[in-house]
């Protein structure tokens, strides 16, 4: 259970939003809405640990995040804008990559190739990344989606930027059958997917300072 | 617990693999400053005896200053940083893999090229491997203390010269017992003792500066 309390989000000088809570249980998909520059992007590194919030605290299965670090990053998926991706790397290479520095040390080359299969990247296998379009480089990033099934906390920063429409509906139904496995899933997005069911919504801008 | 730490390791010298020309530049850089010398101080031999540690190893630094602000840079912008600092896995562990990596592909060949360059000085055979060992010795201290200067920096603007401004000074230590091996050696008193406090520098620095390159990345993420 992803727990936040009284959030409160400073970037340079400036109060984003303050007086946050949202309580996550297994099986929720929670979308965070609100215009540009509102925090989204800020909520959603606060809730991975990245960064320390203001004020409030961020907290995994009843303990703070600070002191819990490793069991939380063990369970936590973060696809944040920037896809991670070197350009110098084949998608395989990346992804292979992706795996071993988060700690999946179970997953092999083989695994890997299933999933940039299943993605829909067999003929981009063995190319380097640079050559690849922005759908692409972003599918690389969301095959990492089926390899982590074991992580139930999946922070996605807008997952479906650039992706065409089946891919979009592809993920929908990937997000909602991991929170009906008891996942839990926060996503930024501006556009509407067709999720299983309708996703808990948190309007930023409400808390905005 | 070593999969991440050999993963960036692995990756690291793959990418260097691929970018070689870059590291061809370093070693180059180094060829040609040590090269400079004899043009500018002339050809006399006892004095570039004389002045043959000290340049090797000014070049040494100077080169080993060339490619570190890329140590982190291409790796916080598009986000493999981030990712890195989400792992399960202790953040100690994969940079001092980064840093591994670093000093293989660019302290590594300055240490294999040293001993040829300093015949250009003609530099008394017994004092190469003096040369030699204080060069690897030395060059990992750079490469650590570098690291935690490139993580301070990364993300501010100009880090390129702010990182040269804030390791240089730290570099002081290195320099100094590092070419004074040499000079020990030839004026005869030996130079274990030189060799002993770079190995204890080196020690000192492997058990120090992975922690606060860490602690350095995770404030540049903020």
């Amino acid at each position: 259970m992803l727990q936040a309390t009284d959030l409160a989000c400073l970037k340079g000088d400036r109060l984003l939003f303050r007086g946050l809570a949202l309580t996550l249980a297994p099986g929720d998909l929670l979308r965070v809405a609100g215009p540009n520059g509102v925090g989204k992007t800020s909520l959603l590194r606060l809730l991975t640990g990245l960064t320390h919030p203001e004020a409030g605290e961020v907290s995994w299965q009843g303990v703070a995040l600070r002191r819990n670090r490793e069991r939380f990053h063990r369970a936590l998926l973060y696809l944040g804008h920037a896809a991670a991706l070197n350009d110098m790397l084949s998608p395989l290479e990346n992804l292979r990559f992706a795996c071993a520095a988060a700690g999946d040390e179970d997953v092999d080359e083989e695994r890997c190739v299933q999933a940039l299969v299943r993605i829909g990247l067999a003929e981009q296998l063995d190319l380097p990344a640079r050559v690849l379009s922005q759908g692409q480089r972003r599918r690389v990033g969301l095959a990492r989606l089926f390899l982590s099934a074991q992580r139930p906390l999946w922070v996605l920063d807008e997952p479906f930027t650039a992706l065409d429409v089946n891919a979009v509906a592809e993920l929908a139904t990937t997000l909602s059958d991991h929170c009906a496995a008891g996942g839990i899933v926060v996503l930024t997005t501006h556009q509407e997917a067709p999720f299983a069911r309708p996703p808990q919504v948190l309007d930023l801008g409400s808390y905005a300072c | 617990m070593l999969s991440a730490f050999l993963a960036v390791l692995r990756r690291d010298l793959l990418l260097s693999w691929r970018g070689r020309a870059d590291l061809l530049v370093t070693l180059a850089f180094f060829v040609i400053v040590v090269c400079l010398f004899p043009f500018g101080v002339g050809a006399e031999t006892n004095q570039l005896r004389a002045i043959a540690p000290g340049v090797l190893w000014v070049a040494a630094l100077l080169a080993s200053l060339l490619s570190l602000h890329r140590l982190f840079a291409q790796d916080h912008a598009d986000g493999t940083l981030e990712q890195l600092l989400l792992s399960s896995e202790p953040a100690v562990l994969w940079v001092a893999g980064k840093i591994v990596a670093f000093w293989l592909t660019t302290g590594l060949p300055l240490v294999v090229a040293a001993p040829g360059l300093a015949l250009l000085f003609d530099l008394e055979q017994g004092a190469l491997p003096v040369l030699t060992l204080s060069l690897a010795l030395g060059t990992p201290i750079l490469a650590l203390l570098g690291a935690v200067g490139a993580a301070l920096t990364l993300g501010v603007r100009g880090g390129g010269m702010l990182l040269a401004l804030l390791v240089l000074p730290l570099y002081v230590p290195v320099l100094i017992f590092g070419a004074g091996a040499v000079d020990a050696y030839l004026g005869g008193t030996g130079a274990a003792a030189h060799l002993l406090l770079l190995g204890g520098g080196l020690a000192g620095a492997l058990a120090l500066a992975p922690w606060a390159c860490a602690a350095a990345l995770r404030i540049a993420m903020e």
